[in-house]
């Protein structure tokens, strides 16, 4: 009954509004009867008092729906009055929604929440998408046009002619014309107008436009043909940019093995150390981000963005220093027993495990990403991420920083004649046990720089390393032990041969899949892809 | 009592530093001494607070011991002490068996409460059955188990995975499905119950995808891509998640990253609370969906009572209450209440006495132990918050029984389970009549 005189109420306030199209105000009392409607029933009575709101209107509609949006609007229980509620300490200070007069502050049991799900954020999206084409805001028109174009309302057809007359941003434009098609592809409008609208949409080229198009495809009649011949178009034309996406996605996963085991390929690779507790070096740098953005939380918000260029310096330095402590005290009695070293370190990956779980608690840590490393763009339809895209440039530096280090100082000079040749070198007067130690710790520290990279992607637990150690060891065997370049090869073929594995097999075959290729690969090259030649590789 | 609390207390600390044989070792002796001065209850607990499961199960752990700490305020069971056994079993699935042997024969416990995975249950059932224990359980699982020495608090798929799935149909529409989750048995077996359940609903086989991904997967970006690709199909589309532990983190950032937003493919979790969702920024995240059956957020005096006290006890404001923890709740209580009713804590009096206990749970209402060791309970749906909790937007009018043998899967369409005597059978066919499956 109630919902029925609401009905008849919008119905009058919208006649009377396209009587007089000046008076687009509606009476306070009205409108806010109109909201009250809002918070009675469940989700399909508060859908229809949205639509009820939407056909008065009035300028005020759009900001009330957007509060309720965001979970503000209240019901008084004493009155079943609606309002805008604000926290105010423990109780809520409660603002009359349409004219935003204060109307007293109550405790937290006198008034209810009225509740959103998707499907009112849905219908809430649509009505002030379709209230607000006309905004003087370029970023509102565009998201409003967005919102009418998922809505498909043939209702909005009249809002979006008017729009589309008076858009001048060529881009918006578009968009408004794309949510007019899909708008007239739901309309009773003659089938003339249908099959223009599924050409344009056709002409759209994306997957958007496919999806639109992929409902009218069982149609009956000329409609139907047009919609399954364009979405066929548009399909191969995806096949494409779908192909590039999985290389995008392959360089992007490699580029994370590259990160995860470039410090491995200094420990292992050039020292021969079978170093375990690797992973954990990765999961101290994460932890290390974490910390430091504690602190930048609590004492300077403001420095928020610069949170992982202050990490990286400080996760190369904590992470190197146990990495040079581990050296100092276990490995350098192992060197030449790789089972023992094998069995001590995965000893102290567990013990660095547990430490890190004592002190920061086992559950994931949040590491918030800076504002420059979040969203998205797209390049046709290639949809980028800026934090993978960082990821890759960043994996690149350390990759270039660590080669030129090795190859054009004097410490990379020693560490490599160490390496290649231990008597020698000392002979010449090198002190090899100090350079086994950097060359360790630099390895650690490359290790905990890649933890700050990892901390955007994957959660910040204890257990962080070890979903990484197998991957970093496959990835510096299949390169090639001894050689930067082969880890960089390896990693990236690892990457793009998963990702093209990925949609065929699956995510777990398609691991053994690359393990089963691994191992054979293994058998014909036992040393990797790039393999150390002459005398070094006997010693 | 005071002298009962410290030496569980020191063990607890040396089994978390000192795992495996050290632990057991202090363990055993520190609580012989405990044992000499005051006769106590023993309460076994198995939850792991070392390696992957740890971020789960540490909570756990907590939560019994808490509990155990206001039985014993109010006096503890049968005039005697609660004392809490806890051990760690290091996320080990045959360290399980070994660490409940050790509870259940040398510790000499009266219940055991814990595991997780179901490979971890699985592994130490043939250790209560032969020891005859009891053992309480208190996650989510795939049901298709019965076992007299076994009680399951936590939800059977009819309890979480099928009211969730009818929300989406009727409030979301849905009408094309994605299932995707880890690699291993509660994944796989409540897919095909859903798949099943889905068909028989009249959803098309080609509108339904089935994905799983390994332990701890992190690199979501294709799968994601995937995702996406199969809801451009014109229907509207959902993505039913039994994905499990650490990787649902990236898996949500990947989401986010993509913009996926809940309002155009939602994502409906049946192992993602309020504990998982604390390493995430949830803003991205606001409308994907949770189905439990309790939530932090449910408005109830006595949830309100329990979350108060729980942030006391571990002196933490930002500590969160999840599913599992409630499922203790009512697991404990119950054990409680059956103890009392058989006047001692031997097995098999305190097994005949639970069927029936009905105590009360955390979202206002009564759950009871039924004859096939499962319980009774609201399933409620939740939408995911920017503050990291849930808004309940479906919540069932009634309690919903617990099916172990699920009605969609061909091999235990006819089973039932009823410990009662005489039936006294975990996998009774309706069809020959027979006990045994």
């Amino acid at each position: 009954m109630r919902f029925l005189s609401i009905l008849i109420a919008a119905l009058w306030l919208a006649l009377s509004t396209a009587v007089s199209p000046a008076a687009a105000a509606v009476a306070d009392e009205d409108l806010k009867r109109l909201v009250d409607a809002l918070g009675v029933g469940g989700f399909s009575e508060a859908e229809a008092a949205i639509n009820a709101l939407v056909a008065t209107g009035d300028d005020r509609v759009s900001a009330i729906l957007d509060r309720f949006g965001e979970g503000d609007l209240y019901t008084r229980k004493a009155d079943k009055s609606v309002f805008i509620a604000e926290k105010a300490g423990s109780d809520f200070k409660l603002l009359d929604p349409v004219t935003g007069a204060e109307a007293g502050v109550v405790s937290k049991g006198e008034i209810e929440k009225i509740k959103v799900n998707n499907r009112i954020r849905r219908a809430i999206a649509a009505a002030v998408g379709s209230l607000t084409l006309r905004s003087p805001d370029a970023a509102i028109r565009r998201s409003a046009a967005e919102a009418v174009m998922k809505s498909k309302d043939a209702a909005a057809i009249p809002a979006l002619d008017a729009a589309i007359e008076a858009e001048t941003d060529p881009a918006i434009k578009q968009i408004m014309v794309a949510a007019r098609a899909a708008a007239v592809l739901e309309s009773d409008l003659p089938e003339a107008d249908k099959i223009a609208a599924v050409e344009m949409i056709g002409g759209l080229g994306t997957r958007d436009a496919m999806s639109m198009l992929a409902a009218y495809t069982a149609v009956e009649g000329p409609v139907g043909e047009a919609a399954a011949s364009a979405a066929r178009t548009i399909e191969s034309s995806l096949l494409v940019w779908d192909a590039a996406q999985n290389v995008w996605y392959g360089l992007s996963l490699g580029s994370v093995l590259l990160l995860a085991a470039i410090g491995l390929a200094i420990t292992f690779g050039v020292m021969g150390v079978i170093n375990m507790a690797h992973g954990e070096m990765v999961m101290i740098g994460a932890y290390t981000t974490f910390a430091v953005q504690e602190i930048i939380r609590t004492s300077a918000p403001g420095l928020f963005d610069y949170s992982l260029l202050i990490a990286l310096p400080l996760a190369f330095i904590v992470a190197g220093g146990i990495g040079i402590l581990i050296e100092r005290s276990v490995i350098r009695w192992l060197y030449g027993r790789p089972l023992e070293t094998l069995l001590a370190t995965w000893g102290v990956s567990l013990v660095l495990q547990q430490t890190v779980r004592s002190i920061f608690g086992a559950q994931n840590k949040e590491v918030g990403n800076p504002s420059w490393m979040s969203g998205s763009f797209t390049i046709g339809e290639l949809s980028i991420t800026w934090s993978r895209l960082w990821i890759i440039v960043f994996a690149m530096v350390v990759f270039a920083g660590l080669l030129a280090v090795l190859k054009r100082t004097y410490f990379g000079l020693q560490t490599r004649a160490v390496t290649q040749n231990r008597q020698m070198a000392s002979a010449m007067g090198i002190r090899t046990p100090w350079v086994d130690a950097f060359t360790f710790g630099l390895g650690s520290g490359i290790a905990g720089i890649a933890g700050v990279a990892l901390s955007q992607i994957d959660n910040v637990s204890p257990n962080l390393g070890q979903g990484y150690i197998i991957d970093s060891f496959m990835v510096v065997v299949f390169g090639g032990v001894g050689n930067l370049w082969g880890t960089f090869v390896g990693a990236m073929t690892l990457g793009v041969a998963n990702k093209f594995l990925e949609p065929y097999a699956g995510a777990v075959l398609g691991k053994i899949l690359l393990l089963v290729f691994i191992i054979l690969f293994i058998q014909k090259r036992p040393r990797g892809l790039f393999a150390l030649k002459g005398r070094a590789i006997e010693a | 009592m005071l002298i009962a609390a410290t030496p569980s207390q020191t063990a607890k600390r040396s089994s978390l530093v000192a795992k495996g044989l050290f632990g057991a070792l202090a363990l055993s002796m520190l609580s012989g001494t405990a044992l000499a001065q005051e006769e106590t209850i023993k309460v076994g607990v198995l939850h792991s607070l070392s390696g992957t499961m740890a971020i789960s199960e540490t909570t756990l752990k907590d939560t019994i011991l808490y509990l155990i700490d206001e039985q014993n305020k109010k006096g503890g069971v049968l005039g005697k002490k609660l004392e809490a056994v806890v051990v760690d079993p290091a996320s080990d699935w045959p360290l399980f068996a070994e660490k409940a042997r050790e509870l259940v024969e040398k510790e000499k416990v009266s219940v055991v409460f814990g595991c997780w995975t179901s490979v971890s249950r699985k592994s130490v059932l043939p250790v209560f059955k032969e020891l005859n224990s009891i053992l309480f359980y208190p996650v989510q699982y795939e049901g298709e188990e019965s076992e007299r020495n076994v009680f399951y608090t936590g939800a059977a798929p009819n309890q979480q995975a099928i009211p969730a799935v009818d929300y989406l149909a009727a409030e979301e529409g849905v009408e094309r499905w994605v299932l995707a989750g880890t690699d291993y048995v509660y994944p796989r077996t409540t897919n095909k119950i859903l798949e099943a359940y889905l068909k028989a609903k009249g959803v098309a086989a080609e509108d339904i995808m089935i994905n799983y991904t390994p332990f701890g997967h992190s690199d979501w970006q294709s799968i994601v891509a995937d995702i996406k690709k199969f809801g451009s199909a014109g229907k509207k589309t959902a993505v039913v998640s039994t994905i499990n532990g650490d990787a649902n983190v990236p898996f949500y950032k990947e989401l986010g990253n993509q913009g996926i937003k809940a309002e155009d493919i939602p994502v409906v979790a049946f192992s993602v609370g309020e504990e998982e969702l604390a390493g995430l920024d949830t803003g991205p995240l606001v409308g994907h969906l949770a189905a439990w059956n309790y939530f932090q957020s449910v408005d109830a005096p006595v949830n309100a009572s329990f979350i108060e006290g729980w942030k006391a006890y571990t002196k933490n404001d930002k500590r969160v209450t999840n599913d599992p923890m409630e499922a203790h709740y009512i697991g404990f209580n119950m054990w409680v209440k059956a103890v009392e009713a058989a006047g001692t804590t031997d097995t098999d009096p305190v097994i005949d006495s639970l069927i029936g206990v009905s105590v009360p749970n955390l979202s206002g209402g009564y759950s009871a132990m039924m004859p096939n060791h499962h319980i009774t309970k609201p399933v409620l749906i939740g939408e995911i918050q920017g503050d990291g909790q849930f808004e309940i937007v479906s919540q069932t009018p009634g309690l919903v029984v617990g099916d172990e043998w699920s009605d969609f899967l061909d091999g235990s369409k006819d089973l039932i389970s009823d410990w009662r005597k005489p039936m006294n059978c975990g996998n009774f066919n309706v069809v020959t009549g027979k006990c045994g499956g």
